[in-house]
């Protein structure tokens, strides 16, 4: 009897505890998104602590007497608020409370889902999805969207368009085109606007450059990489003196996906453009030849290069890639010696970026349409995001004039300087930004941008490895794409 | 393996289990030390790859996190409150409505009984992504977005505790007990309360652990659930410092976010683990 | 004990019911009517394109007919149960050695109570942050490679990830690290169970451990190894994190760490009720019948 018990017992503990064990992962952690954490560049100055630009010539004269009394923000971290709460005019933050704020008397609620495993799209769909039935202080008022995936809200009825919040075409005619192609709906209508800018550059090692090419002047080096045919013979050269090209295969992604002449998909059709399957031949060149790497961007390995002993000749990004994620505060890294030298590069591409649009529905839109205009179309504030945050904004004539030296910034002792970056070594490439802002054209956006880029570049890693023929990976990403999105087809 | 001990002496045995011991000790606990040498290091640091010694910037990154510009946005105190909050009401909500839904089955002679315990059996198994789409869709439908209700009160039903919780009781609580205290006059509800829970504390001991640790570690549900900033859980305060703008991105502060959000599990999980060393084995030698 | 449930019980039995209320009350509010809409969905083409709700529209068994054909589930399902058998292995050897040690009162080990401790905290690290330390350690130029290279093991870096051998054994390695603590305690109290005079008697007739282990306690231990088995195939059935986080989600490399639930996974992106439900209730169906071979089993040792 009593060892029936026990062994009862036993068998009991054992089953509970192996099904609490192994069943237990049932809710799932998010998977490490470190992949897109929301880019953007920022202030480097503590604009906390500084005064709200209170003082910025513009003040909020807006008449909020008949607008909803308070304005629901959705985002996934807290850059496009602070962003507000240091330029918007009239903004003040809640002391108790730092999910709200106010303007004038609207409470401004501010709620933000991180991106890991898709919460914020997964909560912004389910809530948007009930805009209609929602009382009207619980409706979402604004939205912030990243490039990936913009389609899929500008083009449904979820998003404004601008003209009906009273926003015009030459309102935004400083913005730069591209910022606003990304949020335009195939019906040619503008959802959406951006503060920021982050048109890309190719930011190479100055020693390597001196030691491989004999230069590492920027005019000289762009010779060397001013179209895919010299930069793969340069990354030949490169891999003889022990250097990688780049640093893995999805470095030079975004330049190829930035300048493909269709969409994704055709009718539903998934549709491969051709711009796309040369980055697969030229990439598995590179690799095959041992010029780079086929980590994930992000990776231990894909930082390597941060580092001289690295050795990785270039890194494709926009300004806060180099400003603020290369490790130029950590001794040793080639930012923090001004190692890098920045090069327009084979093709102008842009990386990252937030835009901020306004849901259907929303009962503030004379609040949206001024917090638009001031943050994204006031060229006074926008050049204090500049001189303030070492930004990229939106807004040619503020960038032009940095760019060319018009307009100064101070340097650490209060005087004023012209913009020079010590991570690049004093080189100003404000032009070189502008330049590829000016450049990049946007004209064949879809909804499916986001799935079909992330699983293109998964699938094609196992034919860079070796793991799969470029037929096996290419229906790999098929599967992957339909499994995404059901309706397209092969 | 036993084999090679052929004829060894108990002295050697011994010797062999410590090394053993020790080395598979090291693995359990070597990547607490690489998290608090991560956590010791800054963003840029970080950067490098691993390194086996630990940096300065322990304090710093504290700093950073609990009081520096991330502290505005993300809430830390509050977080770790309400993750306690939730994972502890959980655990007890779950043990102590498992015990019950196992006392009604073992001790009961119904007339559905055999059904249930069957029906429980089955449902045990079902993997909680098949319901996860449908269980969301409901919560919105209740209005109960923003709430702790559905992170808490679902607990109740547990088909895997439930399920231990009888077995256990298969030997751990004989009838007689309960009739005993029929006999002094006892009510049901007083017997199962006063009588019968101090005799299961081993088994909820194991249990709540389990749950709580489950709970604390979710970031699935509340991801999805939880809006407010004074709601959130750790999970959700660490996945957002991982998706924060560029400027403020730090892999130090993430390090040092999961290193609070450990030590705390750790500090519960010691003071219960003497149950649960102690409480199978206790159970079995009752039995 | 079946003799005492007789007479003056009887009386009581409406507390059976009162007791269960709470549970009742709460599964059909939270489980059964999401998994009664799974069910339903399952007949239905029913996902989301964007923020465009496609359906619901009845399409009988082609959601089934789709997972059954397609040859995908197949793959998955031996994936997943690769990835078990290469973590449960170490997982219950492991613990029986360590339980017959724990519970072996002739090796009189000291600091039995800092061993069990340690051996269940690697479960309470989130396992997300656990695949970002794997991730740093593993990683191409990451210190596990260094350190092979500077041993002369390796000439060059091991892509740890880009190769289904070592993905999947990364998988089961932290699985096992993960989990064997609990396997651990239940064993060595299984193993505590039993009758020490047995030991005893052994001993003086001369038995050597090996012998005591193999004859006494694994015969006795058997019941609970079986359910070992059968639970931890159900449990493993359910593998899901751990692939998740460790391959991002994509199961690589080729999908080789890609599990059952992690393609059900996959189908929630687009909010996928139709297929994502039928993929449900297979899965449910496969559990459901190993569930019962674990209650009749149960059933047995009555």
């Amino acid at each position: 009897m009593k060892k029936k018990a026990i062994s009862i017992l036993l068998t009991a503990a054992m089953l509970g505890t192996m099904l609490t064990g192994c069943g237990g992962g049932g809710n799932t952690t998010a998977p490490d998104n470190a992949s897109t954490p929301a880019p953007a560049a920022d202030t480097n100055t503590n604009t906390d602590t500084s005064a709200p630009a209170a003082d910025t010539n513009t003040d909020a004269a807006v008449d909020t007497a008949d607008e909803g009394k308070v304005l629901n923000v959705y985002c996934w971290n807290d850059e496009f608020k602070r962003r507000v709460q240091a330029h918007y005019p009239g903004y003040e933050p809640d002391a108790a409370d730092a999910s709200k704020g106010l303007i004038g008397d609207i409470t401004v609620q501010w709620n933000i889902t991180p991106n890991d495993d898709n919460a914020y799209q997964n909560n912004l769909d389910e809530t948007l999805l009930k805009q209609d039935s929602a009382a009207a202080d619980d409706k979402i008022d604004i939205f912030l969207i990243e490039a990936d995936y913009a389609l899929k809200y500008v083009d449904s009825e979820y998003s404004m368009p601008l003209a009906d919040l009273g926003v015009t075409d030459s309102d935004l005619g400083d913005q730069y085109q591209y910022t606003k192609d990304v949020v335009t709906d195939s019906n040619g209508v503008l959802k959406g606007a951006s503060w920021q800018g982050c048109p890309g550059v190719l930011f190479y090692n100055r020693e390597a450059a001196k030691e491989v090419l004999g230069t590492d002047d920027p005019d000289e080096v762009q010779t060397y990489v001013s179209d895919w045919n010299k930069f793969y013979e340069t990354a030949a050269t490169m891999a003889d003196a022990g250097y990688d090209m780049v640093s893995t295969t999805n470095d030079t992604y975004r330049v190829y996906s930035n300048n493909v002449t269709s969409k994704w998909v055709d009718g539903t059709t998934i549709h491969i453009d051709d711009n796309i399957m040369k980055w697969v031949e030229d990439s598995k060149a590179m690799v095959d030849a041992g010029q780079t790497k086929t980590s994930d961007l992000w990776s231990d390995d894909w930082k390597r290069g941060f580092f001289p002993e690295g050795k990785v000749f270039c890194y494709f990004g926009p300004a806060w890639l180099v400003n603020f994620s290369m490790a130029a505060d950590e001794a040793g890294s080639i930012g923090n010696m001004g190692g890098w030298g920045a090069a327009t590069g084979p093709q102008g591409f842009f990386w990252g970026g937030t835009w901020i649009c306004a849901a259907t529905g929303t009962d503030n839109a004379a609040t949206i349409k001024d917090i638009i205009m001031q943050l994204t179309a006031n060229e006074d504030i926008m050049k204090d995001i500049v001189v303030d945050d070492d930004d990229f904004v939106n807004n040619k004539p503020a960038m032009e004039g940095m760019a060319s030296g018009a307009t100064m910034v101070k340097d650490e002792n209060g005087n004023d300087v012209e913009y020079s970056s010590k991570i690049l070594g004093g080189q100003n490439p404000l032009g070189m930004y502008c330049e590829g802002a000016g450049s990049i054209d946007l004209a064949y956006l879809s909804i499916y941008d986001q799935g079909c880029n992330e699983e293109f570049q998964a699938a094609m890693k196992n034919y860079f490895d070796g793991n799969a023929t470029m037929d096996e990976a290419l229906d790999l990403f098929y599967k992957a794409v339909i499994e995404k999105y059901p309706e397209l087809t092969k | 393996m036993n084999k090679k001990e052929k004829g060894l002496s108990v002295g050697a045995r011994r010797a062999i289990a410590y090394v053993v011991l020790v080395f598979i000790s090291i693995l359990c606990l070597f990547w607490f030390y690489v998290l608090f040498i991560n956590a010791s290091r800054s963003n840029a640091e970080l950067a490098r790859g691993f390194t086996p010694i630990p940096s300065t910037n322990l304090l710093t990154n504290w700093i950073n996190l609990s009081s520096g510009r991330a502290a505005t946005v993300l809430p830390i105190w509050y977080g770790l409150f309400n993750s306690f909050l939730i994972a502890a009401l959980s655990a007890l909500f779950c043990t102590y409505f498992s015990t019950m839904t196992a006392y009604a089955i073992h001790v009961y002679d119904f007339k559905l009984r055999k059904f249930m315990f069957t029906f429980i059996l089955m449902i045990m198994m079902i993997p909680t992504q098949v319901t996860a789409l449908g269980f969301l869709q409901l919560i919105g439908k209740m209005k109960l977005e923003d709430s702790f209700i559905p992170l808490i009160v679902p607990s109740i039903a547990a088909p895997v505790t439930f399920f231990y919780m009888k077995q256990y009781m298969e030997s751990a609580l004989p009838l007689s007990l309960v009739e005993a205290a029929r006999i002094d006059g006892s009510g049901e509800f007083r017997t199962f309360n006063s009588i019968v829970l101090p005799l299961m504390k081993p088994a909820i001991a194991v249990q709540a652990i389990f749950t709580f640790v489950t709970s604390w570690n979710n970031y699935f549900t509340p991801a999805l659930i939880i809006k407010s900033d004074k709601k959130k859980t750790l999970p959700i305060l660490i996945a957002q410092l991982r998706s924060t703008d560029w400027l403020n991105f730090d892999m130090g502060q993430v390090y040092m976010m999961i290193a609070f959000s450990i030590l705390p599990v750790i500090v519960v999980y010691l003071v219960l683990s003497k149950f649960i060393v102690q409480g199978v084995a206790m159970g079995s030698v009752k039995g | 004990m079946k003799t005492a449930k007789s007479g003056k019980v009887v009386r009581y039995n409406k507390w059976g019911y009162i007791f269960l209320i709470p549970f009742i009350v709460v599964y059909l509010l939270f489980q059964f009517i999401p998994l009664v809409t799974t069910i339903y969905n399952s007949f239905y083409e029913n996902y989301r394109s964007g923020l465009t709700q496609i359906g619901p529209n009845f399409v009988g068994l082609a959601n089934y007919k789709t997972i059954f054909t397609n040859g995908d589930m197949m793959q998955y399902a031996k994936n997943t149960l690769i990835m078990w058998v290469l973590g449960f292995i170490p997982q219950i050897i492991v613990s029986l050695l360590l339980a017959s040690w724990f519970s072996n009162p002739s090796l009189r080990l000291k600091g039995q109570r800092f061993f069990k401790t340690v051996i269940y905290l690697p479960n309470l690290i989130m396992a997300s942050a656990f695949a970002m330390l794997f991730f740093t350690l593993f990683s191409d130029g990451g210190p596990i490679n260094s350190i092979l290279i500077q041993l002369g093991i390796l000439s060059q870096p091991f892509k740890f990830f880009s190769s289904a051998t070592s993905s999947r054994v990364l998988v089961a390695f932290m699985n096992f690290l993960m989990w064997f603590g609990n396997t651990t305690i239940l064993l060595m109290a299984g193993m505590m169970g039993i009758d020490t005079s047995l030991f005893e008697a052994a001993e003086v007739d001369g038995a050597t451990s090996t012998q005591v282990f193999f004859r006494i306690t694994m015969p006795l231990l058997r019941p609970i190894l079986i359910y070992v088995v059968i639970t931890s195939l159900i449990g493993g059935l359910q593998m899901f994190d751990v692939p998740q986080i460790l391959t991002n989600g994509t199961g690589e490399p080729m999908r080789s760490t890609m599990t059952l639930i992690m393609y059900l996974n996959k189908h929630l992106f687009s909010k996928n009720y139709g297929l994502g439900g039928a993929l449900s209730v297979v899965l449910f169906i496969i559990t459901a019948i190993l569930s019962f071979a674990v209650y009749n089993f149960s059933n047995k040792q009555d």
